[in-house]
């Protein structure tokens, strides 16, 4: 079991040919994953180590089964990227690109929800299941994910690509391991948030806990308090709130697009108080992280 | 971004929104004639950005002498190190009823969501005083905005006849040029009904997707707003503009934003979520952090080279601390090459400049290889985030 992707999950990769795609396309080839093509307009006909790239969507999912896309084409070209995915009857549409207007970001949602199809980010890095599958440039070169993402029982979102993998690293280090990560993306307005995901933890069998990471700005963080309280979930969560010293810096950005203290609900100490009253344990510290989840699953 | 309200104004007068009667000023004689001309008690709000300015940036006048003196002290405000962009003198009609609008986006649907009350202020401390007297509509972003979505938000305000369809030009009105101009807040504090059944806006606030700057280059230009012009909270200091331009002139990997503090610890930390957290760590275990930094997406050997330069050659700051999350495209060894090359410029040695190197991941074993040459400790990813900070802090005394 794992959450979104799975052992026999094929993607492809649009903006396949720009630098940082290149580099992740070949992380993901060498962490296993089955990328079946990539797009990138007029390079239609070329390959990508080994992976044939195309000028369209629609010429892959003719084919082939095409279960998600990576999408990191430039800012501008990001949103037909998105529909064009859609069209082709993409279902799972990881955006890694970063800087999308939250107007656009809407659209793209909006479009989504009324096609069945899932958007993961804008600014993510995508999803790793440790050993079965990584979909998208979270953890960096093959070598590496291996080190920070072991196989276990916690799963992780994060407003922060970078984020998710330390603390990856930290459950894996504490023998806690990873049932499936998920960077879900620091923008104000994101396709996926901790409450639209935690229900597919909740039916994953191998995860025992979920820990997220979290940041000022927004109000994801209220509706994954309400949720919980809510739905009487099985699984205990652990959440971290960094840019504590933000609270003090009211109007200052810091970090993602989404990160401001505008609003009460923006706040850090206001993110943790919620939390915690729905029964979140709120951690000090990222090395509390995995004594947290040990005392709250019993292990 | 933050409009100033005067700019905010014009958006509005631009698409047909009704306005109070107002006029920006920069001089207080200025304002004793525009007072005048109004006739009857005025109120003066000083152009302001800096949080925290609210009630001293507004003030009541009974009459232009006064009118006169207020604007003098508004002039005067310090507005996060800067002069305030003018003084707006307005008209103060009492009205049959007020209400507030407010524009913004709902991170839960994902959708622009309207909010509206029968009462003033903003539409997020009435959440907190009269959750019932507020209802809300979400729109489309995808789709051309309905008049009709207006219409029943008015309706649910209890409005009617002339009152109902005069509340859904005006909501119709805003939620377009809300879309159209990229904003990612817009709140209408303060909409009167005037005698004559007439609505007038009295007082708004409005901010700009700041993603969206480039994009919505004429309609900023339109409003004069200057090319760099971020609208930061206060007045970017000598440190923070250098660190804005070391990041400029080289295109690999990031190091914004980078901000200014009063503390000794110099930070050459990353990346987004990273520098957060390590900079509350830092707080956490005592210790006083002299910037705020963020190295990402791979920088350059120059570009971490001239970081550590500007961050050591702070007043105040004698050692570094270079931390980061475990890194996946930053590679470690380039930010080690860079931030020795920094310190050997400045003619130091690493060893005494550095309170501890922990950069895990990408690259790791070769930026230890580096370390190890000039006698600075590597520390690996089995040294928590937490246990870093602490031990720089320690070091620092």
């Amino acid at each position: 079991m794992a959450v979104i992707v799975h052992e026999d999950f094929q993607f492809i990769v649009q903006g396949i040919t720009g630098r940082e795609a290149l580099n992740f396309t070949r992380e993901c080839l060498q962490y296993g994953s089955k990328i079946i093509g990539g797009v990138t307009p007029g390079k239609g006909g070329r390959e990508v180590y080994g992976v044939p790239v195309y000028d369209t969507v629609r010429e892959i999912t003719q084919k082939q089964r095409v279960d998600g896309t990576v999408i990191t084409v430039p800012l501008a070209f990001a949103p037909d990227a998105a529909y064009e995915a859609i069209d082709a009857g993409i279902k799972e549409v990881i955006i890694i690109t970063e800087g999308i207007p939250r107007k656009d970001a809407s659209a793209i949602v909006e479009y989504a929800a009324l096609h069945g199809a899932r958007v993961i980010g804008p600014n993510c890095l995508g999803i790793i299941v440790p050993d079965v599958c990584r979909f998208g440039s979270l953890g960096g070169p093959a070598v590496d994910c291996r080190k920070a993402f072991k196989p276990g029982v916690v799963g992780v979102m994060s407003r922060s690509g970078g984020m998710t993998t330390e603390i990856c690293n930290a459950l894996t280090l504490s023998g806690l391991g990873v049932s499936t990560a998920i960077s879900i993306g620091g923008d104000p307005v994101i396709g996926s948030t901790y409450a639209d995901l935690i229900p597919l933890f909740e039916a994953d069998e191998d995860t025992k806990a979920v820990v997220v990471y979290s940041e000022p700005g927004g109000t994801a963080e209220a509706e994954l308090a309400r949720w919980t309280q809510e739905h009487h979930s099985r699984l205990p969560i652990v959440a971290f709130v960094a840019g504590r010293f933000m609270d003090e810096m009211p109007g200052m950005s810091f970090g993602h697009a989404g990160t401001v203290v505008n609003k009460k609900v923006d706040s850090p100490a206001d993110k943790m108080r919620r939390m915690r009253e729905a029964g979140i344990s709120v951690a000090e510290e990222i090395g509390d992280i995995p004594g947290l989840v040990r005392a709250r699953i019993g292990n | 971004m933050r409009f100033y309200e005067f700019e905010a104004k014009q958006l509005l007068k631009k698409h047909g929104i009704p306005l109070v009667q107002s006029e920006l000023v920069e001089t207080p004689k200025k304002a004793k004639k525009v007072a005048t001309n109004i006739g009857g008690p005025v109120i003066l709000k000083a152009q302001v950005i800096a949080p925290g300015l609210a009630a001293a940036s507004v003030k009541e006048a009974a009459d232009p002498a006064s009118a006169k003196s207020a604007a003098a002290e508004l002039l005067a405000l310090d507005d996060g190190g800067r002069k305030p962009k003018g003084v707006l003198v307005e008209a103060r009609p009492t009205g049959d009823a007020v209400y507030s609008l407010s524009f913004t986006y709902d991170g839960t649907t994902k959708l622009p969501v309207v909010a509206a009350s029968d009462m003033a202020g903003k539409i997020d401390d009435l959440g907190d005083t009269h959750p019932e007297r507020i209802v809300r509509r979400h729109f489309s972003a995808l789709y051309p905005f309905s008049d009709y979505i207006a219409k029943e938000l008015a309706k649910s305000l209890s409005l009617g006849g002339a009152d109902l369809t005069r509340m859904t030009r005006i909501v119709s009105g805003l939620a377009r040029l809300f879309l159209k101009y990229d904003l990612a807040d817009l709140d209408i504090t303060s909409l009167v009904k005037l005698g004559d059944g007439n609505f007038a806006v009295l007082d708004v606030e409005a901010d700009l997707e700041i993603e969206a700057r480039h994009r919505q280059r004429p309609m900023l230009e339109e409003l004069g707003f200057a090319k760099d012009d971020l609208r930061q909270v206060r007045e970017p200091t000598e440190f923070e503009l250098e660190g804005a331009r070391i990041d400029a002139e080289d295109p690999r990997g990031i190091i914004s934003p980078i901000a200014e503090f009063d503390g000794n610890i110099g930070l050459v930390i990353g990346a987004g979520g990273g520098s957060l957290t390590l900079t509350d760590a830092v707080r956490k275990h005592g210790g006083r952090p002299a910037n705020y930094a963020a190295i990402g997406g791979n920088p350059s050997v120059d570009k971490a080279r001239r970081l550590t330069k500007l961050v050591l050659s702070k007043p105040g700051v004698d050692k570094i601390a270079v931390m980061s999350n475990v890194v996946s495209n930053t590679r470690a060894d380039l930010v080690a090459r860079g931030v020795i090359k920094g310190i050997t410029e400045l003619g130091f040695k690493p060893a005494d400049k550095i309170l501890i190197f922990r950069v895990p991941g990408a690259w790791e074993a070769d930026a230890a290889k580096i370390l190890q040459k000039y006698g600075v400790e590597y520390c690996d990813r089995t040294v928590s985030i937490s246990e870093a900070a602490r031990r720089a802090v320690e070091k620092v005394g």
